[in-house]
């Protein structure tokens, strides 16, 4: 019955795959039964983590720069790092994270591998090469006899003008992805072919489901780069319209950051409640909870915009009711992780009404790395709560409260989800045991406290009207009084902040490459992939939510309503007008 | 389908929440009357404003502060890296009486706020930003361009100073 059951949803009994003393495994580690597949979401990750480290360390630099405790570069050159920065986190590690996530999740939860071997590559090298060529562009920056750079942020706002193969590589980043999506999509068709009245796996549902989402939006800033800024900077047209092009990047920018959290979310609802020591609560409304962010996500990119002129108010508040709505799906996951975590303790013998707590495996930092991520992820989404109402939004847009935000979410609530089960899996898809766990153990600690330090000084620095994205601390004609604490006190807390936090990424990266180096192949795992079957099964619930056309459908119907009026308007005055011509950066 | 109790209970206060949030925006732009910046300014050709030909644009003037029947207009232009007015000298407006800013750029985009207070905008090459202000007090406040606008970005920055209305000199009109 169970094995039945579990072909059906994903989850698989842990009897299967418990490990013996004498260090055979009785049933194989994901790195056994799917090679191929657990290479490519090794190299996936091992990218990820290469421009963690660079991305990482300009952190460093901006940290220690922008509050005046140590300077290495000139203020011109610290916008160069910024876009590294932004362009290497925000981007590259979390496109190529998510694609080694999704790889295992998809073919885990399946249990097919995938299909087209060529495809495969195809997908891999065009986004390796477009990380290449849009990180040199960036990092050429630095140096002035190459004659190339690309100081334009990760926003790239028109008409700022960076090198081509910039806008090139950034294009290259995306299509990738988009055949990544599709080498998941014909795994599941390969699934359906042999499973044909079963319901979804509830992982590849999460992949199918945030990859439509990801379609979706990303559309927008492909067409922005691809129509607009590519012949434009080749000077093939000689001027685009900064409007809209900002307005395609936003449709884009915020969906993003749930292409970044929806990842995070999978592993929140498929293996958290497993390390806590329990299992899922609901196997439906994880389903619900996607859908909704697969409807929600794209219509609301006006809330980036509540300070632009030439966007009427009224698109303004569409978007910020849509934005609103989207906190249900989060609201919904917190509920699902505490819950799971309370279940996960109790069935593990702790009781009482908050002292469950002690009994969860704080030590183990695959849990812990979790735990703290969602904590922080909670306090982020307060903060989010703020940036979307219209009004309020008016006292903190642009200041260095936005970043102190996004540290929270994709920051956090991403990249340290990222790092926790990075612990978990990495040994499944190399058959090496992890090293260094003590090291490990104390990581997500670091972390958790170097963004609390600077965190809550950016979002205190940003009431009192601090800036974001400038190199300087001081104005000569500005003064900035804070509401809470001092400017003095919040700049030490910045720059210590970003230093463990730097130290946590670079006590990670050693954990990794120390398990990649030192580990033996083939070792007894002390982790296993075996996920417990929720406690409310898929089997109850309407068909309907597995109709993924059906809520396709309703998403583009709901991007139509959003965005095809405002978007018109813009059009209707010419594609190129008001336009400018580009300004290098 | 089986929701657990909880779960449901917990969904029907986030959907409370929501409401609520929403309730307190829409009484902040009915009630106080909190204003967002709109398409009102119109839009402008950016050549134009960079060859300063201000008297070819209706919905623009050669910038300065004008007092006329309509109350107190100001307008700005923000070009890497400096607002005309702001930066070399103040803009100088009355307190109590609404002023209307206008402020639009001939290069990159850029960002207008009053550090600490909510009169915050963002500048695009070929709309120009139409926002109305009510300083209750006088007093100085500083001008920060708060979008990255190139490697001189730091140094962009400028002075709105309110004086009373009887010492507010009028500016052009």
């Amino acid at each position: 019955m169970a094995t039945e059951h579990g072909s059906e949803t994903g989850f698989e009994t842990e009897q299967e795959y418990v490990e013996t003393d004498d260090g055979t495994r009785r049933k194989l580690a994901f790195v056994d039964r799917f090679p191929e597949a657990a290479r490519t979401a090794r190299i996936c990750l091992w990218i990820a983590f290469a421009s963690f480290g660079v991305g990482a360390l300009f952190g460093l630099i901006q940290a220690l720069h922008r509050t005046n405790t140590l300077r290495i570069i000139p203020s011109a050159d610290y916008y160069t790092i910024l876009t590294g920065h932004g362009v290497l986190l925000g981007l590259v590690l979390t496109t190529f994270g998510i694609a080694g996530l999704f790889h295992w999740a998809n073919t885990r939860s399946l249990g097919v591998a995938p299909t087209n071997k060529r495809l495969t590559q195809g997908w891999l090298w065009t986004m390796t090469i477009g990380t290449v060529l849009a990180a040199a562009t960036i990092i050429a920056g630095l140096f002035d006899w190459i004659p190339a750079s690309a100081d334009v942020l990760y926003t790239f706002y028109a008409p700022l003008e960076a090198h081509p193969l910039f806008y090139i590589g950034a294009a290259l980043l995306i299509v990738g992805s988009w055949g990544a999506g599709l080498d998941w999509f014909l795994q599941f068709r390969e699934w359906r072919e042999s499973n044909p009245d079963s319901r979804i796996p509830l992982q590849s549902f999460m992949v199918m489901t945030t990859m439509l989402m990801w379609y979706l939006c990303s559309l927008g800033v492909a067409i922005e780069v691809v129509v607009f800024l590519i012949p434009w900077s080749l000077g093939l047209i000689s001027q685009v319209d900064p409007l809209l092009t900002r307005t395609l990047f936003w449709y884009f920018g915020h969906p993003v950051v749930y292409f970044w959290l929806l990842p995070a979310y999978l592993v929140w609802y498929t293996v958290l409640p497993k390390l806590a020591g329990g299992r899922l609560f609901s196997d439906p409304l994880a389903r619900v909870t996607f859908i909704l962010f697969l409807l929600l996500s794209t219509p609301v990119g006006f809330h980036h915009q509540y300070t632009d002129p030439g966007i009427a108010s009224g698109y303004k508040l569409v978007a910020m009711t849509n934005t609103f709505f989207l906190l249900l799906p989060s609201l919904l996951t917190l509920f699902t992780v505490v819950a799971s975590m309370e279940h996960g303790a109790r069935q593990q013998g702790a009781g009482g009404r908050l002292a469950w707590l002690k009994g969860l495996p704080w030590e183990r930092p695959e849990f812990s790395g979790i735990a703290l991520a969602g904590i922080m992820f909670a306090a982020g989404g307060f903060s989010g709560m703020i940036n979307a109402g219209m009004n309020i939004n008016y006292l903190i847009h642009n200041t260095i409260w936005v970043p102190g935000h996004f540290h929270l979410t994709v920051g956090t609530a991403y990249a340290l989800t990222l790092m926790a089960i990075s612990y978990w899996l990495v040994p499944q898809l190399t058959g090496k045991r992890l090293q260094f766990r003590g090291l490990a153990s104390i990581q997500p600690f670091v972390w958790f406290v170097g963004m609390v330090l600077m965190s809550n000084a950016m979002h205190r620095g940003g009431l009192a009207g601090i800036p974001r994205r400038t190199a300087e601390p001081q104005y000569e004609q500005v003064s900035f009084d804070a509401v809470v604490g001092t400017v003095g006190e919040m700049r030490i807390q910045i720059a210590i902040g970003g230093t463990l936090l730097f130290l946590g990424a670079v006590m990670f990266l050693a954990v990794m490459f120390g398990t990649w180096a030192l580990g033996k192949p083939n070792s007894q795992l002390r982790v296993n992939g075996s996920i417990p079957e929720p406690l409310s099964g898929p089997e109850e619930s309407p068909r309907v939510l597995d109709n993924l056309k059906l809520w396709t459908a309703i998403a583009v119907a709901l991007v139509l309503l959003a965005y095809g009026i405002p978007l018109y308007d813009m059009v209707a005055d010419g594609l190129l007008w008001p336009g400018s011509l580009p300004i290098p950066a | 389908m089986h929701v657990h109790r909880f779960e449901k209970l917990w969904f029907g206060a986030s959907l409370v929440l929501i409401v609520a949030f929403l309730g307190t925006i829409i009484y902040g732009a009915v009630g106080p009357g909190v204003a967002m910046v709109d398409d009102s300014g119109g839009t402008v050709e950016p050549s134009v404003i960079a060859d300063g030909n201000y008297e070819q644009v209706e919905n623009f003037r050669e910038p300065g502060v004008y007092d006329t029947d309509d109350g107190v207009n100001v307008y700005v232009v923000a070009r890497q890296y400096l607002f005309q007015p702001g930066s070399s000298e103040p803009i100088e407006v009355p307190a109590g009486e609404p002023v209307t800013f206008h402020v639009t750029t001939p290069d990159v985009t850029h960002g207008f706020n009053l550090a600490g207070t909510n009169v915050n905008s963002m500048v695009i090459p070929g709309q120009i930003a139409e926002f109305t202000v009510t300083f209750d007090e006088t007093g100085e406040y500083g001008i920060v361009c708060h979008e990255y606008c190139g490697s001189g970005h730091h140094t962009m920055e400028g002075q709105v100073v309110v004086v009373e209305q009887s010492e507010f000199e009028g500016g052009d009109s």
